[in-house]
């Protein structure tokens, strides 16, 4: 795992740092099940980092770490704690509105808002006060071009998001989540409703915004990780058992469990 | 930082609209129990109780509740003797036998009979079903308990033929497999199977029926009479305790007088039957949830 | 007996709505010829075949509107308090108790509620002001559940997508849950608006007036309502009023059953939408 020491990066430094969401001692409960057993991670900045693990193994509530989304379930108790660009997300100060512009996320089924495909990813922009309508066109145009989806709406701007087909929608919402420009994106199994060409779509726009953007995506499909990820961390009943580079989880893992489940024989 | 101020603003002021619903119970009890209250201290709880005669508007002055109450209770009975057995029949016919389209059509169209507004009801029962009656019936008076409680009867079918639907809808269809599966008719299924297991639901939409009974005024208002009389036969008026709230407010009864307390007396002693019932309603509704979830 | 019961269920099905039918089909019978212009203009008059029911629609109408508006913020607003701020403890589950017992108290305790507080302790004495604000309360409870009801049907996706794009809570209420269960709201709040023209004994309690000589020109005048006039006319012993009455009823059933109608289609429409 990575071996530089935490207390080098000052907490407020400017710079982008190495590292962009640290996790230590990190523990989660609902009610009196343990859902994370004590985890620590670090995530790179601008990598693709795929969680992987059977149903149930928490990697998904970790993710839901990173943008507070746990905040809302009934029972829900944390310990430890997690920095993201070096400001402990879970302190008393912290704004979980400004949090979430800068940790988008990308849910497991398209989500559009019952509105216009416009109305969708300017949404973002219009809950942060924004009125401008030529930067909301702006940004709108610019943020559907990211994700290849603005030849295919520029003329049904107008029209219900809900009409598009679910790859489309998927992109969408890619789209909503890129125009507050965040740092970290997250992606709870985007891929696993739709249909392999949409998900090679999805797959082929990961690539490229991680240039720009760091990307945590949790998925149940071992190609897809293997294909899109830097980085791969597999989850166990609440633990983080392995944590390595791709290629050396996919090739040569130090766990037997790491090995089982990615070869298939459980899960 | 304008946002959270905003944001806390609002959400104060949500909880205030849902605060001012509590501030309705208490008033509606502060109102009911100071008048009572005023009304006690001149008429003793006794005499309210036992008194057997209900006369505030006469001269020779008698203030038990019991003319009342038995108006009440014999037009509910009525209504519900009525209600239940058909609103259960509807309930278990839409549910076990009709075809799944007609549910859809049928139940808001059933609801329309509780959305007529009782004072068609009471000109139904005075115009329509007593004359009917009147000819099976030789002595049944013009104003009577039974056209009342029949035709509130008719308005509250929707409520337990509704809520009795839901309740049985909501029972596992593994259960009514099963019990087809043992070679039980439909007849068979729906009485020793689908009833008993929607048998909460089933009590609670009778509870609230009889509240709402009990709690109806123009329907009997109008069609069974203002003469508070202690009695069993449901062919003679009767004032039910709603009626005589009705009546004396459509005379010209002085602010703080006696008679004017009476209302507030006979008001809070329906209250209290109308509040038991829907506790106790809200308390099975509540234990019927927590099993499902 | 399977057969037998299949038929005696039919039987019950049908029974309210042939009754009603026959009773809706013989007050038209009687009332339609009454229905005029003069009938739906004229003031009251002592005598029935010079009475129309002017100043009462107008009351009805008076009180319908601004029931409505001191119903629907504090209706909607507690719904959405229940539904989306508060958390489940003990300030939830004494609301909840209490707004299912509102919805059982009967409508006549309104009344006796509504007379004290605002026609004594207020002294807004026996006006529409009182009148709506009595029904207000009345029907606080069926707007609150069906609002409820109807914010509850959003699917939850959509919450998770608007926190997730940094909203608050207002912003995620009025900017995507109640757009989106608009439809189910109305339809309750049709529902309920419904009801409280049909409403006549707390009215009555409260003072409401059989016979008015104007129609209400401000909230503080005294008024009367449809419902009202057609239970004075019920209650007179000349021939001439019983007509009348069915006249009225025929007026008041139409509004009646076109509101249900119209929440019943929106109910069907904003079903289809959710879906």
């Amino acid at each position: 795992m990575e071996s530089e020491q935490i207390d080098t990066a000052r907490e407020d430094s400017p710079a982008k740092k190495k590292n962009m969401i640290k996790a230590e001692g990190v523990k989660v409960w609902y009610d009196d099940f343990m859902a994370i057993k004590g985890i620590d991670m670090k995530i790179r900045t601008n990598r693709v980092t795929a969680f992987i693990g059977p149903s149930g193994c928490g990697k998904s509530t970790f993710l839901r770490l990173f943008n507070r989304m746990n905040d809302y379930v009934e029972g829900f108790r944390m310990e430890g704690n997690i920095r993201i660009q070096g400001n402990n997300i879970y302190s008393e100060k912290i704004n979980i509105e400004q949090l979430r512009k800068e940790v988008g996320m990308v849910f497991q089924k398209p989500n559009p808002f019952p509105k216009s495909v416009f109305e969708n990813v300017a949404y973002g922009l219009r809950i942060q006060g924004i009125k401008d309508k030529q930067y909301l066109q702006d940004k709108v145009e610019a943020s559907l071009k990211q994700v290849a989806l603005w030849d295919e709406v520029k003329d049904g701007l107008n029209k219900s998001a809900l009409a598009l087909s679910g790859g489309q929608q998927q992109r969408l919402c890619i789209a909503r989540t890129l125009a507050v420009e965040p740092e970290v994106i997250l992606m709870d199994e985007p891929t696993s409703a739709l249909d392999p060409i949409s998900t090679s779509k999805i797959e082929e726009l990961l690539y490229e915004l991680k240039e720009n953007y760091t990307i945590v995506i949790v998925t149940h499909n071992m190609q897809q990780a293997s294909r899109v990820s830097d980085s791969t961390a597999f989850f166990y009943m609440g633990e983080l058992v392995e944590y390595d580079k791709t290629k050396k989880i996919f090739t040569n893992p130090e766990k037997k469990q790491t090995e089982n489940y990615i070869t298939g024989r459980f899960g | 930082m304008m946002r959270r101020i905003k944001e806390f603003f609002i959400e104060k002021t949500l909880l205030a609209t849902a605060l001012l619903t509590v501030l309705v119970t208490i008033g509606i009890i502060a109102v009911l129990s100071v008048e009572a209250f005023n009304f006690f201290k001149e008429v003793s709880v006794w005499e309210f109780l036992t008194d057997t005669q209900w006369t505030p508007l006469f001269t020779d002055k008698h203030f038990g509740i019991l003319p009342l109450l038995s108006g009440t209770l014999l037009t509910s009975f009525i209504a519900i003797a009525f209600a239940v057995p058909v609103g259960l029949s509807i309930s278990i016919y839409i549910s076990e036998y009709a075809p799944r389209s007609f549910r859809k059509t049928i139940k808001p169209v059933l609801e329309l009979l509780a959305a007529v507004p009782t004072v068609v009801y009471g000109f139904f029962a005075l115009t329509v079903v007593t004359p009917f009656l009147q000819g099976f019936i030789p002595g049944l008076s013009g104003f009577n308990s039974l056209s009342a409680g029949l035709v509130m009867g008719i308005m509250i079918i929707p409520f337990i033929s509704s809520l009795s639907e839901d309740a049985l809808h909501a029972v596992p269809n593994s259960l009514r497999e099963a019990a087809y599966g043992m070679g039980s008719t439909r007849l068979q299924n729906a009485f020793k199977v689908m009833v008993p297991a929607a048998s909460s639901g089933i009590i609670v939409s009778i509870i609230l029926a009889i509240s709402r009974a009990i709690g109806e005024t123009m329907i009997v208002a109008i069609a069974a009479g203002q003469q508070p009389r202690l009695t069993l036969d449901p062919t003679v008026p009767v004032e039910t305790i709603t009626a005589y709230i009705v009546q004396v407010s459509l005379g010209d009864v002085q602010h703080g007088s006696l008679e004017y307390r009476t209302i507030f007396a006979a008001g809070i002693t329906l209250f209290i039957f109308t509040f038991i019932l829907n506790t106790i309603s809200y308390r099975i509704r509540k234990k019927f949830q927590e099993k499902y979830e | 007996m399977d057969q037998v019961f299949k038929y005696w269920g039919i039987f019950c099905t049908l029974l309210g709505l042939v009754l009603l039918a026959i009773f809706i089909g013989s007050i038209l019978v009687d009332g339609v010829k009454r229905i005029d212009w003069e009938f739906i203009t004229n003031l009251p008059s002592r005598k029935a075949e010079n009475s129309g029911i002017y100043t009462a629609l107008m009351g009805s109408v008076w009180v319908l509107v601004l029931t409505t508006i001191f119903a629907l913020p504090i209706g909607i607003g507690a719904a959405i308090y229940l539904e989306e701020f508060s958390r489940k403890g003990k300030l939830s589950s004494i609301l909840e108790v209490n707004i299912s017992n509102l919805a059982g108290v009967p409508s006549v305790i309104y009344g006796l509620l509504g007379l004290e507080i605002f026609v004594r302790v207020m002294q807004m004495g026996s006006s529409v002001l009182a009148g709506s604000f009595t029904l207000a309360l009345l029907i606080l409870p069926i707007v609150i559940v069906s609002t409820r009801e109807a914010i509850k049907a959003v699917p939850q996706s959509i919450r998770d997508a608007s926190y997730a794009m940094g909203a608050t809570k207002w912003q995620t209420v009025s900017m995507q849950l109640l757009p989106a269960s608009f439809g189910g709201i109305m339809t309750g709040v049709i529902l309920a608006l419904s009801r409280a023209v049909g409403e006549t004994a707390p009215l009555i309690v409260i003072g409401a007036l059989a016979y008015v000589p104007f129609a209400p020109s401000s909230p503080m005048d005294d008024f009367s309502v449809l419902p009202i006039q057609i239970f004075n006319w019920i209650s007179r012993p000349q021939e001439g009023f019983e007509l009348n009455a069915a006249a009225g009823i025929i007026i008041l059933l139409s509004i009646t059953f076109i509101m249900n109608g119209i929440a019943v289609y929106l109910r069907n429409k904003w079903q289809k939408k959710l879906k």
